[in-house]
C-alpha cells in the first residue's frame, strides 16, 4: 500500500497539481493579454481602452468572460453539430497542451522530454484542424473561405518555421528545450542567428493569425472568418485558443532565441532576479511587439501572403540552414 | 469518374457587412478568391428624398440635402442653394460667399478624413481611423458653432447662410489650419510609404481617363486617372476664382492614386480656408431681400414689414419664377448636381439629384472584375461610396 502511495498516487497528484498550476497561470496571463492588447492599442490610438470595470479596468477580462459564458450557444441549422462543437474544444486544448514541455525556469517543466521542440512543432501544426473543422462544419461561405485561407497560411508558414527550428537545433545540439536554453549561456541565439530570429517572429505572427496576417478573420471582407457562426463559450474557446497560442509562440521565440530564463548578463544585479521573471518579461516583450504590429500595419492580401511565405521566407531559411551547417562543420563548432 | 462541371460560387456580401460602407449589397460571382462579376444592389436606404422635396417649400427642402451625403452635409446644401438662387436671380453678399467656401472646404476635409481612414481600416490598418476621428470631431464642432448642429446643419440657405459666424470661430479655425497638417503627416507615415498598404492598393481597380469619363466618374476618382477636372476651377462659383489653389491629379488611376489625390486635396483645402479667413470682408451674410432671407431678430421687434416678411417666409415660403436649372458643385466626392424645375409656385416642380457616388457604384463591376475578394473593400473604400446620396 505504501508503495502504491509513493510509487503511483503521489507522483500523479504532483503531476496534476503542476498541470493545474501551469494552466491557471497560462489562463490568467491570457486574460490579461486581452486587457493589455486593448490598453496598448488604445493608447496608440489616442484613447483610453477599458477603464470602467474595476480599478483601471483591470476586471474587464473577467466581465468579458462572464458575458460570453451566459450567452446562448447558437447552432446554425445547416451545421454539422458534432464537428461544429468539437472544433473549438480541439483548438483550445491543443493550445494548452503545448505548455507541457515549456521550461519556465531551470528544471521547472512538466514533461522534460528529449523531443520537446518536435512536440511543440507538432502541436502547433495540429492547431489548423480546429479551424478547418470550424469552417467546414459551419456550412457558411464566409466561414469556409476563412478556414481555407487559414489552412493554406498555417501550412505555408509552418515550413519556414521548421527550417528556423532546424538551424537552432544545429547550433544547440539538442531537441530538448531546457538544453536549448542552457546552450545559450554564452550568447543568446538571436545574435548569431538574427535573420532567423526575424523570420521566426514574422512566421509566428502568421502562424497565430495575427495582424498583418490576420486574413482568416479579415474583418473587412470575411467579417470574422472561420468563427463567424460561433457564439457564447464556443466562440470564447476559439478566442482563448488564439491568445494562448500567441503566448505559446512568444514563449517559443524566447526559448529558441532569447535565452529562456537566463538573465541578459550573468552578473550580480541580474542574477538576483529569479529566472521565471526573466522568462515572463521576455514573453511580455515579444507580445508587446505583436500588439504594436497590430496597431500599425494594414493586412496582407491572401496571394501576397503566400508569395511571402513560399518565395521569400522558404528559400531564405533553407539557405540559412545550409550556411549555418556549413559554418559549423567548417570551423568544427558542432556541439558535442 | 464522371466529369463534373465546376460552377462559380455566388457570394452575397451585405447589406449587413462592415466593409460595405452602409447598406451596399453585392452579389459576387467568385472563382475561388477571384471575383468574376460584382453586382451591386441599391435601394436599401431609399427614402424618396426627391419626391418629398416636391411637397416642401424651397426652404423646407434644405435639410433633405444634409441627409444625402451625411459625411459632408454642407456641400449638398450648397448645390441646392445655388440652384434656387440662380432661378431667383439673386446674389449672395460677399461675406456669405466666403463663409460658404470656408465651410465647403471644411466639409471636404470632413469627407476625406472619413474616407481615407475607413479606407485604411478596410485594408486592415485601424489606427488612422481613431486618429482621424479626433480631428473630425473638431470640425464637427465648427459645424455646431456656426449652425447649431453637428451633422444636419441646414446652414446654407437660398440667399446666403443662416447666420454670421460666432465670435472666436475664425480664430479657432485658423488654429485648426495650423495644427491639422500634423495629422496628415502622421497618417501618411502610417500609410503612404507602407509596403503592405501599397501592395494592397497599387494597380488595383485601374480606370483610364476615357473610361472614367464614359462611366460618369467625377471628383477625386476622375482626377486620380489624370484629368484635371474640378468644377471649382472649370466653372468657378462663389469666390473660388479669387482663391489660389491647385488641383492635384494622379497618373495611374488606381486605388493608391485615389488615396494620394485625397491626401493632397486636404492640404489644398487648408490653403483655401486660410485665404478665406484672410480675405473675408465684413457685411451681411445673406441676401437683404427679405422676401427670400429672413430679417434679423432685432428688426422684428421694430418693423411691421419685417414681421410680415418673417411670417410669410416661414409659412408660405417664397415663389420661384418658372424655369429650370442644372447647377452642380464640386462636392468632396465629385460633381454633385441639382436639376431643379420651378413652376412659379412656392414648391419645386421637380428636383433631380445627381449624386457622384451613384456613378462610382456602377463602375464597381468594371473596377473589381478579375481582382481578388480582398480587393473589393479596397476598391469600395477608394471610391468613397456613401449610401445616403446613392439611394436618396
Amino acid at each position: 500500500m505504501a508503495e502504491f502511495w509513493t510509487g503511483y498516487a503521489l507522483p500523479t497528484l504532483i503531476m496534476l497539481a503542476q498541470i493545474i498550476g501551469v494552466m491557471a497561470v497560462v489562463l490568467l496571463s491570457m486574460a490579461y493579454l486581452t486587457y493589455a492588447e486593448r490598453k496598448v492599442i488604445g493608447f496608440m490610438q489616442l484613447r483610453m481602452g477599458p477603464n470602467v470595470v474595476g480599478p483601471f479596468g483591470l476586471l474587464q477580462p473577467f466581465a468579458d468572460a462572464l458575458k460570453l459564458m451566459i450567452k446562448e450557444t447558437v447552432l446554425p441549422t445547416g451545421a454539422n453539430r458534432g464537428v461544429f462543437l468539437i472544433a473549438p474544444v480541439l483548438t483550445f486544448s491543443l493550445a494548452l497542451v503545448g505548455w507541457a514541455v515549456i521550461p519556465f525556469n531551470e528544471g521547472w517543466v512538466i514533461a522534460d522530454i528529449n523531443v520537446g521542440i518536435l512536440y511543440l512543432f507538432a502541436i502547433s501544426s495540429l492547431g489548423v484542424y480546429g479551424i478547418i473543422m470550424a469552417g467546414w462544419a459551419s456550412n457558411s461561405k464566409y466561414a469556409f473561405l476563412g478556414a481555407l485561407r487559414s489552412a493554406a497560411q498555417m501550412v505555408s508558414y509552418e515550413v519556414s518555421i521548421g527550417f528556423v527550428i532546424v538551424t537552432v537545433l544545429l547550433v544547440a545540439g539538442s531537441l530538448n528545450l531546457s538544453d536549448i536554453v542552457r546552450a545559450q549561456e554564452t550568447v543568446w541565439f538571436f545574435i548569431p542567428l538574427f535573420p532567423m530570429f526575424v523570420i521566426f517572429v514574422v512566421s509566428a505572427l502568421a502562424e497565430t493569425n495575427r495582424a498583418p496576417f490576420d486574413l482568416p478573420e479579415a474583418e473587412a471582407e470575411l467579417v470574422t472568418g472561420y468563427n463567424v457562426e460561433y457564439s457564447s463559450m464556443a466562440f470564447a474557446l476559439f478566442f482563448l485558443g488564439e491568445y494562448i497560442s500567441m503566448i505559446l509562440m512568444s514563449a517559443m521565440t524566447v526559448i529558441l532565441f532569447l535565452g529562456g530564463w537566463l538573465p541578459p548578463f550573468a552578473i550580480a544585479p541580474f542574477t538576483w532576479i529569479p529566472g521565471v521573471v526573466w522568462f515572463a518579461l521576455k514573453i511580455a516583450m515579444i507580445l508587446f511587439v505583436f500588439l504594436w504590429v497590430r496597431a500599425t500595419l494594414p493586412r496582407y492580401r491572401y496571394d501576397q501572403l503566400m508569395r511571402l511565405g513560399w518565395k521569400v521566407f522558404l528559400p531564405f531559411s533553407l539557405l540559412w540552414v545550409v550556411l549555418t551547417a556549413g559554418v559549423l562543420v567548417a570551423f568544427d563548432w558542432l556541439p558535442a | 469518374m464522371s466529369e463534373v462541371a465546376i460552377k462559380n460560387m455566388t457570394l452575397n456580401v451585405g447589406p449587413q457587412h462592415p466593409a460595405t460602407h452602409g447598406v451596399l449589397r453585392l452579389v459576387l460571382e467568385m472563382d475561388g478568391e477571384i471575383v468574376e462579376r460584382a453586382d451591386p444592389h441599391i435601394g436599401l436606404l431609399h427614402r424618396g428624398t426627391e419626391k418629398l422635396i416636391e411637397y416642401k417649400t424651397y426652404l423646407q427642402a434644405v435639410p433633405y440635402f444634409d441627409r444625402l451625403d451625411y459625411v459632408a452635409p454642407m456641400s449638398q446644401e450648397h448645390a441646392f442653394a445655388l440652384a434656387v438662387e440662380k432661378l431667383l436671380g439673386i446674389e449672395v453678399p460677399e461675406r456669405g460667399q466666403y463663409i460658404r467656401v470656408l465651410f465647403c472646404e471644411i466639409s471636404r476635409i470632413l469627407n476625406h478624413i472619413l474616407n481615407l481612414t475607413t479606407y485604411a481600416l478596410d485594408v486592415g490598418a485601424m489606427t488612422p481611423l481613431l486618429w482621424g476621428f479626433e480631428q473630425r470631431e473638431i470640425l464637427m464642432e465648427f459645424y455646431e458653432r456656426v449652425s447649431g448642429a453637428r451633422l444636419h446643419a441646414a446652414y446654407f440657405r437660398p440667399g446666403g447662410v443662416h447666420q454670421d459666424m460666432p465670435t472666436g470661430l475664425a480664430e479657432d479655425i485658423a488654429a485648426f489650419i495650423e495644427s491639422f497638417p500634423k495629422f496628415i503627416d502622421d497618417m501618411e507615415t502610417l500609410l503612404t510609404d507602407n509596403r503592405i498598404f501599397k501592395q494592397r492598393t497599387v494597380d488595383i481597380g485601374i480606370i483610364s481617363v476615357d473610361e472614367a469619363n464614359s462611366w460618369g466618374l467625377t471628383g477625386p476618382v476622375l482626377r486620380a486617372s489624370g484629368a484635371a477636372w474640378d468644377l471649382r476651377k472649370a466653372q468657378p462659383y462663389e469666390v473660388y476664382d479669387r482663391l489660389d489653389f491647385d488641383i492635384p491629379i494622379g497618373k495611374t488611376g488606381d486605388c493608391y492614386a485615389r488615396y494620394l489625390v485625397r491626401v493632397v486635396e486636404m492640404r489644398e483645402s487648408l490653403k483655401i480656408m486660410a485665404q478665406c479667413l484672410a480675405q473675408i470682408p465684413e457685411g451681411p451674410v445673406s441676401s437683404r431681400d427679405h422676401k427670400i432671407a429672413p430679417p434679423s431678430r432685432a428688426e422684428l421687434k421694430q418693423s411691421m414689414e419685417a414681421l410680415i416678411h418673417h411670417f410669410k417666409l416661414y409659412t408660405e415660403g417664397y415663389h420661384v419664377p418658372a424655369g429650370e436649372t442644372y447647377t452642380a458643385v464640386e462636392a468632396p466626392k465629385g460633381e454633385f448636381g441639382v436639376y431643379l424645375v420651378a413652376d412659379g409656385t412656392n414648391k419645386p416642380y421637380r428636383c433631380k439629384i445627381r449624386a457622384p457616388g451613384f456613378a462610382f457604384l456602377q463602375a464597381l463591376d468594371k473596377l473589381t472584375r478579375g481582382h481578388m475578394l480582398a480587393d473589393i473593400p479596397a476598391v469600395i473604400g477608394s471610391l468613397d461610396i456613401v449610401f445616403g446620396e446613392i439611394d436618396r
